[in-house]
């Protein structure tokens, strides 16, 4: 590891070993946020703890708000950020369920702002550890969502959407598994660069005169809401642009990962993505022609990528919804023959072994439409 | 500024009270869900002629607290008013509480109708006991408690009336020009509520201090019980009076009177032994 | 995308609500004195001086008459309209 952290290549910044929720608190710290609000809830505390640091040495210039709840804690950065600050708050399962109202609100209101969100189950029964029910109650709200594989992509993934919602005046979620991820640390390269500052869309002060977000009738609701999926529908270009400006021209919104000739895609997203490339590298090695598409955003959904695809398809989710995982029936509509796994809900400990024998099972054509594991 | 041609019922108490904001300097008024919201324009009109963010109902105190932080952090002169009902104090009451002790730059404006009104009259914690809603409809069975008195431990805090509205106004005024939590709770009868004339607002908000069912006072460095209601006390006029104006009343049993009386008369005298000590 | 969620202010943004009046509130300007108490109580916000004289704004009052019951001069009489 000493001679990969000396290497010439990551001259731009410092590597330097950080787990996911410091990775994602060094980003925030180069954010240099006007307000910071949140509310402890395993697995997401250490983000908080590291940033109040930040903030009582003297590093970071933030006004740091130590609510009562994370209703609150959205509530307050979403007020903050109305005025023209910059903010941030970071949350997990039933702490996103509970400030699920206020989600829907800074959507609407076309506020950014970056929440970080470890995922974790949600109950009952209680249960701290990774599955990613809380992402997808978040999905469908009209908020951008990223999801990373390693405290690198916690890092770049936290960095960029600062600059990504503040250009698309959307909300922006960065999304990593719960321990896996969260509590994991790895060599992170934190990249020495400077954001723009923050823009939107407009901001509310003691002269504007007038009303912010009043009762609508007729089609103001339809419209804002159509304008809001509209844009997020079409952000991928944006998201791109800012993303290869800062992380390098081979970002994407998703990994293609031996793909080119394959017979078998797996798509996956999250912690695991890594021993499924794992599983990849082998089977090719025995000959099998199989790849791996990872989703480094749930929203917008990476269509292209998607569409792209040839050969059998097994979406692996780590939720479950009616009938299908959190992202299998909604690829279905674009790969309708694509299988669809929902494993290891509540940090259920699924090894590389169990990882190939169900890839196995897929190549072989025995995963039917929809299947648990276990 | 409240501006002609809204949406207020006949007689509406609250407008009344909003007309007092032309005491603050730089406003920025947060509404939550509330009788306040409709009065406050539909889109694309607004009856205000001032800043405003309509919120959801329990996130008022919060979304003020970090709109203040937010303008403290980037220099810009305001102060941020969450103005609610009493059902958005009830909901929000865990956060009303935070950003109390936080001791956040925030003026919180109560203006109690004694229900959720803009739902069409459903019980609050504030409704009085014996008063009728759609929810209470034989009579709601518990006392109220006043939150302002709850709270009287942070910052400035006060009660006000729309039956007096210099005494709301300099009490408005003194609150706008203070940093740090404030809270002024103001009485608000609500005429299609309470079931009586419209035009009788002011006269019966005036019978409920004259009859102690509402305590004007003001915790600033020291809490004191305003002028009005010391002398309200001397010259007590009977409940009966109050309370036979009002429809939501109607069926009350003589005992059930001089049982709300009674209890006016406690809080009062247990409000001026904390006058000794607070 | 802001239309939606951006309203400005506006004299009778819920219309010319003095239709909704039934008593019209009458200033006898000899009894009046000015003592602006049916303009600080007025909920409606349309009571001013105009020419050193109560003026009441007829297209946006309600008719409430709160005004009537506020006046300590009892200058003020409610007049039934009919539509």
């Amino acid at each position: 590891m000493q001679e990969r952290l000396q290497d010439e290549s990551y001259k731009s910044g410092k590597r330097v070993l950080l787990n996911g929720n410091q990775a994602v608190a060094e980003a925030v710290k180069i954010a240099e946020p006007d307000v910071i609000a949140a509310y402890p809830i395993t697995p997401q505390t250490p983000v908080v703890e590291k940033l109040a640091e930040f903030v009582a040495e003297g590093v970071l210039n933030s006004e740091f708000v130590n609510v009562e709840s994370e209703y609150s804690a959205l509530s307050v950065v979403y007020g903050a950020a109305l005025t023209g600050a910059r903010v941030f708050t970071a949350t997990s399962s039933h702490g996103l369920a509970y400030m699920y109202e206020m989600c829907w609100w800074v959507a609407g209101s076309r506020v950014p702002l970056v929440m970080a969100l470890p995922t974790r189950s949600i109950g009952a029964p209680w249960n701290i550890h990774s599955d990613h029910s809380d992402v997808m109650i978040l999905k469908d709200v009209g908020w951008i969502i990223s999801m990373a594989e390693n405290a690198q992509e916690c890092f770049d993934l936290t960095l960029i959407g600062f600059p990504i919602s503040e250009e698309l005046n959307i909300p922006y979620s960065v999304s990593y598994d719960a321990f896996m991820v969260s509590h994991t640390a790895e060599v992170v390269e934190v990249r020495d660069v400077e954001l723009p500052k923050r823009k939107q869309a407009y901001k509310i002060l003691p002269n504007s005169e007038f009303a912010l977000n009043a009762v609508t009738v007729n089609d103001a609701r339809h419209k804002a809401r159509k304008t809001l999926m509209k844009d997020l529908e079409n952000s991928r270009r944006k998201i791109e642009k800012i993303g290869r400006c800062f992380l390098g021209e081979d970002f994407s919104l998703a990994e293609k990962y031996r793909v080119e000739d394959a017979d078998y895609v797996i798509v996956t997203y999250g912690g695991w993505s890594g021993d499924f490339k794992d599983v990849v590298d082998e089977m090719r090695d025995e000959g099998v022609k199989i790849g791996l598409l990872k989703l480094r955003f749930l929203r917008p959904l990476p269509e292209e990528e998607l569409k792209e695809i040839s050969g059998d398809v097994l979406v692996v989710d780590r939720s479950a919804l009616y009938k299908f995982g959190g992202m299998g029936g909604e690829i279905k509509r674009i790969i309708p023959e694509a299988k669809n796994v929902i494993a290891a809900l509540g940090g259920y400990e699924i090894g590389y072994s169990e990882i190939k024998a169900l890839v196995r099972r897929f190549v072989s054509g025995k995963i039917g439409e929809v299947e648990w594991y276990p | 500024m409240i501006l002609p041609g809204n949406a207020s019922c006949h007689g509406c108490p609250i407008t009344i009270a909003m007309k007092t904001l032309d005491e603050i300097e730089n406003p920025v008024v947060l509404m939550p869900a509330s009788c306040s919201t409709v009065i406050a324009g539909i889109h694309p009109n607004s009856a205000l002629k001032l800043t405003v963010v309509h919120v959801p109902f329990p996130s008022t105190p919060s979304v003020a607290a970090g709109m203040s932080r937010g303008y403290r952090k980037l220099g810009i002169k305001a102060n941020v008013i969450a103005w609610m009902g009493d059902g958005a104090a009830d909901i929000s009451f865990t956060a009303l509480k935070a950003i109390a002790e936080r001791n956040e730059d925030v003026m919180v404006v109560i203006v109690d109708n004694e229900a959720f009104m803009n739902t069409g009259n459903q019980s609050s914690s504030s409704t009085p006991k014996y008063a009728k809603t759609t929810t209470d409809p034989a009579g709601k069975r518990e006392n109220r408690r006043s939150v302002s008195l709850s709270l009287i431990n942070y910052g400035y805090v006060a009660t006000a009336s729309v039956g007096y509205v210099k005494d709301l106004r300099r009490k408005m005024r003194k609150a706008g020009e203070k940093d740090g939590f404030r809270l002024l709770h103001v009485h608000c009868p609500c005429p299609p509520g309470w079931k009586f004339e419209a035009g009788l607002t002011v006269e019966i908000a005036r019978l409920a201090v004259q009859s102690l069912f509402w305590i004007l006072w003001e915790k600033d460095n020291k809490l004191r019980i305003s002028e009005i209601s010391k002398k309200a006390y001397e010259n007590r006029i009977p409940a009966e009076k109050y309370i036979k104006l009002q429809g939501r009343f109607k069926g009350i049993k003589r005992e059930e009177i001089e049982e709300l009386e009674k209890f006016a008369v406690e809080e009062f005298e247990r409000l001026l032994k904390l006058e000794e000590i607070l | 995308m802001l239309d939606p969620l951006i309203s400005h202010p506006k004299v009778g943004s819920a219309g010319k609500t003095g239709e909704w009046r039934v008593f019209k509130p009458i200033v006898d300007h000899e009894l009046c004195v000015l003592c602006l108490e049916c303009s600080e109580y007025c909920p409606e916000n349309v009571i001013e001086v105009r020419d050193d004289k109560i003026w009441i704004d007829y297209d946006y009052c309600k008719g409430c008459l709160i005004c009537k019951n506020v006046c300590k001069m009892k200058a003020i009489k409610a007049e039934r309209e009919f539509y």
